[in-house]
């Protein structure tokens, strides 16, 4: 590799920890309480999605339709279980930001291990991150090795 | 980094164990037992697959094992261990450690010409692929996949020659074959002068040191590691020491583009199966995962159709249009299909590091199982360790995500090398596939993130 090429590369890395790094300015929306009815049944839960701001006081009503369901949630490692035809309550403040996994944590039946739901905070910085990077890749890799020998092309 | 190339069975103590059957053969019977051990809990244990033996150390276990260490670095080491295809061996040479007899002992017909090729292999895997869902999940479905596996191989080593359920058959084994190209470790000849010299080729024909190839390859051809099983027996029987096994640059097979449409096709096929498993298991969806579940139903009918449209339709198609794009740019004469399929060569890493990222989120959320079915294979309230009653819990999440984007985006790099060295080879502007490749990181971020 030559020189420009060791450069060029220095500041693809750079580039790369300035995407995944730096401090993104989201706009601070007040906080406020929010509820969700979550009905869960096999193998799923509905809503699945759910949307709240950072800070957030959020309350999952967890209700099960059939069988004894779970939910646990990746990063804060809380959870709830309710009983069939029971509702069963989740409170917790949503002080982490990103996009979170909750899982059933009762076998429930075959397809328990993949009852998946997502609580997204905040905006999902961290795919927009991952896509810049994926972006920067694929630039690094037309610029740094112009592929093609340029007395074939044309 | 690049990985010096250094011939690991220099070492004698290397080159004994790997040279001498009993070390082998010990693993093989560890991997036998717990593979009927396996088949035994999915018949008579517990219906719910994560308190399963055999769900949990078949699909979470070894699958990890698999995925994640044996076929990146080791290729196919995992086929030098697998106890699938040994019963069938055995029988068909009615010795397990012996010296080989003159006579074959059954038919030992040859595998016919037109099925020589991974089509069949592309077929298994797509028809395993499409009922996982219930495989995954169901421990007496996945017994029965696994003692048809067994089955399958005696009945093939009793019909036909060498180890033809491994080469053409094995839904597993075709894309270990193709994954194996990216792994830093490969069996060649030291000297290919020696080769040809050697009169009897006892690496191929077998001698009384040991048997000829059971993967039918002949080890002084050997350019890629797709074929070769590194079941280690041309290290027995080549008279003049001439096989080593090697360290070596990831992907070095990969410079060298392939030509063959079903190779080609396979790569589609992992590629489109790690994005709709992303979809189906680690989504939100539920009707989609019902859907891939409910085999037989109208709503499975559909996901059938979505994913064959997907994997054999879609995918291959805008890959043939990017290539198509940058052959226009570079006015070669080349065919298109040779275009296409050297290109496809590419789609190895990614497809690799797809199945990286999605297996690092599946393990990791299902690991705690292992230890509690440890205890409590068959589910019947056992405690044979003290860690049945081990509460589940995911691991590792908080890393999770940055892993699997440094994966994805590391594999997209892979890729983008891999697809201009294959442009070099056949003269054709590599961008268009690299903007393909682009892509279908960005979609498979979206569905893991
Ligand atoms: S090809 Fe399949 S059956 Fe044969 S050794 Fe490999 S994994 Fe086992
Ligand atoms: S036996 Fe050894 S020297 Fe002879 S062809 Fe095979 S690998 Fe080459
Ligand atoms: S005999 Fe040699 S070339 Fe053939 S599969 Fe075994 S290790 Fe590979
Ligand atoms: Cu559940």
């Amino acid at each position: 590799m030559s020189k420009k090429q060791w450069f060029f590369g220095f500041l693809v890395v750079l580039a790369g920890a300035v995407i995944v790094f730096a401090p993104l300015l989201v706009r601070a929306v007040p906080p406020t309480r929010r509820t969700f009815r979550v009905e869960a049944s096999q193998f799923a839960y509905l809503p699945a999605v759910l949307q709240v701001n950072p800070g957030d006081l959020v309350t999952i009503e967890l209700v099960s339709m059939d069988v004894v369901h779970g939910l646990y949630l990746d990063g804060y490692g809380v959870s709830v279980t309710a009983d069939p035809g029971q509702t069963a309550h989740l409170t917790f403040t949503a002080d982490r930001s990103g996009s979170f996994r909750f899982r059933c944590n009762v076998t429930c039946g075959a397809l328990h291990p993949f009852m998946i739901g997502k609580l997204q905070v905040g905006p999902n910085l961290w795919l927009w991150r991952a896509i810049a990077l994926t972006a920067l890749a694929m630039l690094a890799i037309l610029i740094l090795h112009p592929s093609l020998p340029k007395a074939q092309a044309s | 980094m690049r990985l010096m190339r250094s011939e690991l069975t220099r070492f004698p103590l290397v080159k004994t164990l790997l040279k001498n059957r009993w070390p082998q053969l010990l693993v093989w019977f560890v991997m036998l037992a717990g593979f009927l051990f396996a088949i035994l809990s999915g018949f008579f244990g517990t219906p719910v697959g994560n308190r399963n033996f055999g769900i949990v150390f078949v699909w979470i276990a070894w699958w990890a094992v698999l995925i994640l260490v044996a076929v990146p670095f080791f290729g196919r080491g995992w086929c030098a261990v697998c106890p699938i295809p040994l019963p069938g061996e055995w029988l068909q040479r009615g010795a397990i450690m012996d010296p080989p007899g003159k006579k074959p002992r059954w038919f030992n017909l040859r595998w016919p010409n037109r099925l020589r090729n991974i089509w069949l292999q592309n077929l298994t895997f797509t028809l395993v692929a499409l009922f996982s869902s219930v495989i995954l999940t169901t421990p007496k479905v996945t017994a029965i996949v696994l003692s048809a596996m067994l089955f399958l191989a005696i009945g093939m080593s009793i019909v036909f020659e060498r180890r033809t359920f491994c080469r053409y058959l094995c839904p597993v084994g075709g894309f270990i074959g193709l994954y194996a190209q990216a792994a830093p470790m490969e069996l060649r000849v030291k000297d290919k002068q020696t080769c040809l010299a050697c009169k009897d080729k006892p690496c191929y024909n077998g001698s009384p040191a040991g048997y000829g190839c059971p993967w039918d390859v002949f080890p002084g051809g050997l350019m890629k590691n797709t074929y070769c099983g590194l079941c280690m027996e041309c290290l027995r029987t080549c008279p003049y020491d001439n096989i080593a096994i090697n360290t070596r640059p990831f992907s070095a097979d990969l410079a060298k583009p392939s030509t063959r449409m079903d190779e080609a096709f396979k790569a589609f096929i992992m590629l489109g199966a790690a994005m709709i498993y992303a979809g189906v298991f680690l989504g939100p969806w539920g009707g989609l995962k019902l859907a891939a579940y409910s085999v037989g139903s109208l709503a499975w009918f559909g996901y059938t159709a979505a994913f064959l449209a997907f994997t054999f339709g879609l995918l291959p198609a805008l890959f043939l249009g990017a290539v198509w794009i940058g052959k226009a740019l570079t006015k070669t004469t080349l065919a298109l299909k040779k275009a296409f399929t050297a290109f496809a060569t590419a789609l190895v890493p990614l497809g690799l590091m797809f199945w990286v990222a999605f297996s690092l989120s599946f393990v990791l959320t299902n690991a705690a199982y292992i230890l509690s079915s440890l205890s409590d294979p068959f589910g019947w309230g056992w405690n044979l360790f003290g860690t049945a009653a081990i509460t589940w819990q995911p691991y590792l999440t908080p890393l999770l995500l940055p892993l699997q984007t440094l994966v994805l985006v590391g594999g997209l790099l892979w890729t983008g090398r891999t697809a201009q060295k294959a442009g070099l080879e056949v003269k054709i502007s590599p961008v268009p596939v690299i903007v393909f490749s682009t892509v279908t990181t960005i979609a498979m971020l979206g569905l893991l993130l």
